[in-house]
């Protein structure tokens, strides 16, 4: 099946069955099972050390799978190859945790090599949708700065906008509000949903911010350490309240431990 | 995302309905494939009105953007009418950021002229030549603490440092200097064969790898290996702030990084110049022996003639000059990297780069200052 015709039908825009991660024979999370529908904003939450970051490797394809499937509109990822793989790969952004942006080029050519390298816009059109890009996440003006000479929240904007610069159809978000102000966070998150409502777009985001699960997330699922796997799924409003894990009480509520008592 | 079940391709149907384009927009329009572009649309039509509709339009994304936002452009330079009120709301939203974001887009200009390039390269060499100065002074004050406090000294670094600087680079001085002396062989063997003095060959090249090439191919050899090495690992210390994390410790960088690095190269190099000389000496042996006939015996015997004590000593006292100007240079650039992958990148380049010219300033002052001293 073509990457389009896959698209065409109503299959999850991505689907994960019996997945393992670990490393080198250290299972991190053991079968794991979920879909996250088209359009939707789906946070994969949890403390730290619970295995986030290691499930979104997984899923983008920088690291192996110990065992299980990840299908991205109905196609397989984990067992495609390798063109089946690049053509799944173009329709992915990813923003990674310290914005990984290449730091001998400036944020207008971060943004335009996914163009340059993927499209066939012309130099003219690749600098407007440059611009338009790095002026949606509040970078207008510094189009022409290394990364070296921005901030922490501006080099993950400036990330941002290069995950973005393809309109992929699915982007990756790894602790995108982690180190920014209350404020800057508020405007990535209006951001993120802003990119959902435009282009339909999928966002898979790792996050262990409250205030933006409880404003963005369409859908959680929560990750634990000592369970390996997930406790909690589904709407973030009342899903403390429903589920009866005190994990998860504690996590989304709050709530503390008795004093004295380890961290989990 | 917006319905995918109309029309695949991208297309941009216009009919001149008087002086009005009607333009509709149809089909899925998406940045990796082909889209129309605004000129042919056109297709060298002078309208007074543009009127933009998108009733087939299926997935779109920034290609569709670009197309509208081309034929806004053109309707603001030509003076037509350009009616998009048909067009969907997220549509007319991103078009609007996207008229903003050019108008408000300025380069930031970097260029600078001749002269203010001239005197930023002239500060810039009298800051460098400042910060080397005072680098060297810096590690002198931490030397002399070192030797009030040697208990306090990081000797497991040290020893860690001169097992990696020292026995690990073997192979690598092996390989070099017994190549090194190979080619003094042969070059000495052209000249002196046609004077019937092959036995001199061990002359020259014992004379040449002890007093010159032993020390300055291994300290080349170690400003490649063990230089770049150190600017990129403290480089990236203080790309990650490690290095501020040291001194808001109250602990000297320069005692835990640079003076461990700096004792290790000062002992190794010394003792990997004996060992290059012999390498050197050997691989001269060779080719005596295998192509000019002389028999090891005599080519040491030979050796032993020209070759004494103090010319050993020359090589040694070099071989700890470079090893000081190796770590040094290392460590400075090291410790100047810009915090980025590029820069430190850059400060590996330039340890490199000032390890090896250094190596051979010194070299010549060397030169000079042994035969004033008559060694």
């Amino acid at each position: 099946m073509s990457l389009a015709t896959a698209r065409a039908d109503s299959s999850p825009a991505i689907e994960v069955t019996g997945l393992h991660c670990g490393y080198e024979g250290r299972t991190v999370l053991k079968d794991l099972n979920f879909t996250v529908k088209r359009g939707e904003v789906f946070f994969i939450i949890g403390g730290s050390g619970c295995g986030k970051s290691t499930l979104l490797r997984n899923l983008v394809g920088l690291h192996a799978p110990l065992a299980g499937d990840v299908k991205f509109f109905g196609q397989s990822f984990t067992g495609a190859d390798l063109s089946a793989r690049r053509n799944l790969l173009k329709t992915f952004g990813v923003l990674y945790q310290g914005g990984a942006l290449w730091s001998s080029l400036t944020l207008r050519e971060n943004v335009a090599l996914p163009l340059e390298e993927h499209t066939p816009l012309a130099k003219r059109e690749i600098a407007e949708l440059t611009s338009l890009k790095l002026a949606q996440v509040g970078l207008t003006g510094f189009e022409d700065y290394y990364p070296s000479e921005i901030s922490g929240g501006m080099k993950k904007r400036a990330g941002l906008a290069r995950a973005l610069a393809l309109d992929p159809d699915i982007v990756f978000l790894d602790e995108p509000s982690a180190g920014l102000d209350p404020i800057t966070s508020r405007k990535l998150d209006d951001l993120v949903l802003q990119v959902r409502d435009s282009f339909g777009t999928t966002l898979v985001v790792v996050s262990h911010e409250l205030a933006s699960i409880f404003g963005i997330a369409d859908r959680v699922i929560m990750l634990d350490r000592s369970a390996q796997g997930i406790i909690a799924e589904g709407p973030p409003n009342g899903l403390a309240e429903r589920s009866r894990d005190p994990r998860v009480e504690e996590f989304l509520l709050r709530r503390d431990q008795p004093r004295g008592a380890p961290p989990a | 995302m917006p319905s995918v079940s109309s029309t695949p391709v991208a297309r941009a149907d216009a009919v001149l309905e008087g002086s009005a384009l009607k333009v509709s927009i149809v089909g899925d329009w998406s940045i990796t494939g082909v889209r129309p572009k605004w000129t042919a649309t056109l297709a060298g039509r002078q309208p007074k009105q543009v009127h933009l509709s998108a009733d087939g339009l299926g997935n779109w994304d920034s290609s569709l953007l670009l197309f509208l936002f081309e034929a806004q452009q053109w309707c603001r330079i030509t003076g037509a009418f350009c009616d998009s009120k048909a067009l969907p709301e997220k549509v007319l939203v991103l078009l609007k950021q996207m008229s903003v974001s050019h108008e408000t887009s300025v380069p930031f200009d970097r260029s600078e002229n001749f002269f203010s390039a001239v005197g930023e390269a002239t500060f810039d060499a009298v800051g460098k030549a400042r910060g080397f100065s005072h680098f060297i002074g810096e590690c002198v004050i931490g030397a002399s603490r070192v030797v009030k406090l040697s208990r306090r000294f990081r000797w497991c670094d040290a020893f860690e440092e001169m097992q990696n600087c020292g026995a690990m680079a073997l192979p690598i001085v092996s390989l070099i200097s017994f190549l090194v002396g190979v080619t003094l062989a042969y070059i000495g063997a052209i000249v002196l064969r046609q004077y019937g003095g092959d036995i001199y060959v061990a002359d020259l090249v014992g004379l040449a790898m002890v007093r010159e090439m032993g020390a300055l191919m291994t300290g080349i050899v170690l400003a490649g290996r063990t230089g770049a090495a150190y600017a990129a690992t403290l480089g990236n210390m203080k790309a990650n702030e490690e290095i501020d994390a040291l001194e808001t410790l109250g602990i000297s960088a320069i005692d835990f990084l640079v003076l461990p690095r700096l004792l290790a190269l000062f002992v190794m190099m010394p003792l990997l110049t004996l060992y290059a000389n012999a390498l050197g000496i050997v691989g001269g042996m060779a080719v005596a022996s295998g192509v000019l006939s002389i028999p090891p015996t005599a080519y040491w015997v030979e050796m032993l003639t020209i070759v004494d004590l103090s010319d050993l000593l020359t090589g040694v006292i070099k071989g700890g000059t470079f090893g000081l100007i190796i770590g040094l240079s290392g460590c400075l650039r090291g410790m100047e990297a810009d915090r980025s992958a590029a820069g430190v990148g850059r400060a590996a380049t330039s340890a490199v780069v000032t390890a090896i010219l250094l190596i051979i300033v010194a070299n010549a002052l060397y030169a000079v200052v042994f035969d004033i001293l008559g060694l």
